[in-house]
């Protein structure tokens, strides 16, 4: 037997994937399932799942509601639609703000002294390490009536003699926004400094030596060689925005619903699985098709490994 | 743009963007020194020491640790040791299976051909390229679906029921680290150079041997830093642990974000500071390991 094993390398391989594979396959590809069954059923009374095969979950999703004040049979509700508009517009606009912000700084980092380049990486790590939560709480106090923003504001316009009354900045849906960028500008900033780093400095040579501005230089090399670190770093941005619920929990008030929101409702407060089951697939379906033709177009690069 | 004015653009945009990043952490540390208990706005440091805490309505006069009031009102939070051990305990127990089945799982991808490949493979992709909460809620449904059937099965009640708990989050951490492990152990395997083992095998030694002595010590800076990762992915996460926890296995990320919606006390800044703290040793730990296992080994 175990000299069978010796010889056998196919055998070999598929024991020592064997406790990953099954693991995943019970904490993973199971749920999933799972979720895809439960998604079709129905919710009891009590809270619990009626396993059927309907698809009022879906329909319910896509805004046709059973119920109508007016007595219809069936009446529009855009609810959900809203939501699920509302969570697509801001994780785009997440990544495209942090894009904007994300580049410069990884372009300073890339074209720093060799010496100082870990250090202003180590700057970047700190607050991505830094704990979720901890970092929505920040934004919280900063963002609050009596806080610090609030305070420069008061004190500037103090001194300009202008009267002054203080924003209500938190629980709105800018605050959210603030909140996404910064949960979420590190897992740009790495990717987008791992492909500028790798680019050869004889190419920019090379384009100013033919006689490219050094505008034109980026444009033509430094831009098109970073787009697989954009790429990586887009991926890593949009696909958790999509499913978040703690900033907008936190920042955004009870009004302020996201996809994520909505189905960890369904499965805490309105105690409706089959329900919230359809809005996780219908999440998880969204952030494939994206990523999918966004990859398709730009290409994949290995530098989502890098962050 | 001439190059200097360019160079200038960058600069500002990099110092505003820094700024960003470290605005809200200084803010939060400079409030846990707060004197003000009710936490609104900044009163100032708590001025002096003195035997015992004096209040004065919700402002503190003085404390016996001085400054250091809610570090040390901290150290006395018996919930706050409580999620402090769970997460630990829990990164620890998952940490040492993720690592093993992961490294196991690299191997296994990186060197050998096998039926069920493919599989393993997407299996460990599929979490990166779908939101955590996807996977949460179904990791809920699977163990609610499968406690319901159990404990029904077996007539059980109470306290003797299966519930969440420290278990089905130690469990699910796992599912969610070893994609990780095996990403990072991966990777160093692919700058592996055959040579040595084959050299080894020359000399006479087996397969075993050849993996304790070559093998193992070549990739064990990998193994390291991938432990290492899954470690700080396990104290960080939240997703997770919120859809798996149950009494008892309240972490330290659930602790802070139940005090949110509660009143908050410098208590929690004092928290937070020295997590970011440990946050800053591992961090310099990890690229103190990364950076050894730049060095070309011999």
């Amino acid at each position: 037997m175990l000299k069978r094993l010796r010889e056998n390398k196919s055998a070999q391989g598929t024991l020592l994937a064997l406790p990953t594979t099954i693991w995943m396959f019970i904490l993973l590809i199971l749920p999933l399932l799972l979720t895809l069954v439960i998604s079709f059923g129905k919710r009891s009374p009590d809270g619990e799942v009626i396993f059927t095969f309907s698809l009022d979950n879906y329909i319910r999703l896509m805004g046709i509601s059973s119920n109508c004040q007016n007595g219809q049979s069936w009446c529009f509700d855009s609810l959900y639609l809203q939501i699920l508009v509302r969570s697509l517009m801001l994780a785009f606009n997440t990544t495209v703000i942090v894009i904007t912000m994300a580049y410069p700084l990884a372009y300073f980092i890339a074209r720093a002294d060799p010496k100082r380049r870990n250090t202003f990486l180590f700057m970047v790590l700190i607050p991505l390490w830094t704990n979720f939560v901890i970092r929505v709480y920040a934004w919280m106090m900063l963002l609050r009536k009596e806080g610090a923003i609030n305070l420069i504001i008061g004190t500037v316009a103090h001194w300009l003699g202008i009267n002054f009354v203080p924003l209500e900045l938190l629980y709105t849906p800018g605050a959210v926004l603030v909140g996404m960028v910064y949960e979420f500008l590190p897992f740009m900033i790495l990717p987008i400094f791992t492909s500028l780093e790798k680019i050869e400095t004889s190419l920019y040579e090379a384009a100013a030596d033919l006689g490219a501005s050094p505008f034109k230089t980026f444009l033509r090399v430094t831009l098109p060689l970073s787009m697989p670190g954009v790429v990586a770093g887009t991926i890593l941005v949009f696909i958790p925005v999509m499913g978040t619920f703690i900033v907008s929990d936190i920042l955004g008030g009870r009004q302020y619903i996201l996809v994520g929101n909505l189905i960890q409702r369904q499965f805490l407060d309105a105690r409706d699985p089959a329900f919230g089951s359809a809005a996780s697939l219908i999440l998880m379906v969204m952030t494939l098709v994206v990523t999918y033709f966004y990859t398709r177009k730009f290409g994949f690069g290995e530098e989502i490994v890098a962050a | 743009m001439n190059p200097h004015r360019r160079s200038l653009f960058i600069l500002v945009a990099t110092v505003l963007v820094y700024t960003f990043l470290y605005a809200p952490i200084v803010g939060l540390i400079l409030y846990s020194f707060n004197s003000s208990r009710t936490n609104v706005t900044f009163e100032g440091f708590i001025p002096s020491f003195s035997g015992r805490v004096v209040m004065e309505g919700s402002l503190v006069k003085s404390s016996p640790c001085g400054p250091f009031h809610w570090y040390c009102d901290l150290a006395k939070n018996a919930d706050v040791l409580e999620a402090a051990g769970n997460t630990l305990t829990i990164a620890f127990i998952a940490t040492i299976v993720s690592t093993i089945i992961g490294t196991m799982a690299a191997l296994a991808l990186q060197r050998y051909e096998f039926k069920i490949k493919p599989f393993t493979q997407l299996s460990l992709y599929i979490p990166i390229v779908i939101p955590e909460i996807v996977m949460g809620i179904g990791i809920l449904t699977l163990f609610s679906q499968f406690f319901g059937w159990f404990n029904g099965l077996l007539g059980l009640t109470g306290d003797a029921r299966l519930s969440m708990g420290i278990v089905t989050v130690t469990i699910s951490h796992i599912a969610f680290m070893v994609p990780f492990v095996t990403l990072v152990v991966q990777a160093r395997l692919q700058g592996f150079d055959k040579a040595y083992e084959e050299a080894a095998m020359d000399l006479g030694a087996n397969e075993w041997i050849t993996f304790r002595r070559v093998t193992f010590p070549m990739i064990l800076p990998g193994v390291l830093s991938g432990a290492l990762l899954a470690f700080t992915l396990s104290l960080d996460d939240f997703v997770i642990t919120f859809f798996t926890n149950g009494p008892g296995s309240t972490t330290l990320p659930i602790y802070v974000y139940g005090l949110l919606r509660r009143i908050i006390t410098p208590q929690v800044n004092a928290l937070s500071t020295v997590w970011i703290l440990i946050v800053f040793l591992v961090v310099l730990l990890l690229q103190w390991l990364q950076s050894r296992e730049a060095k070309p080994q011999h």
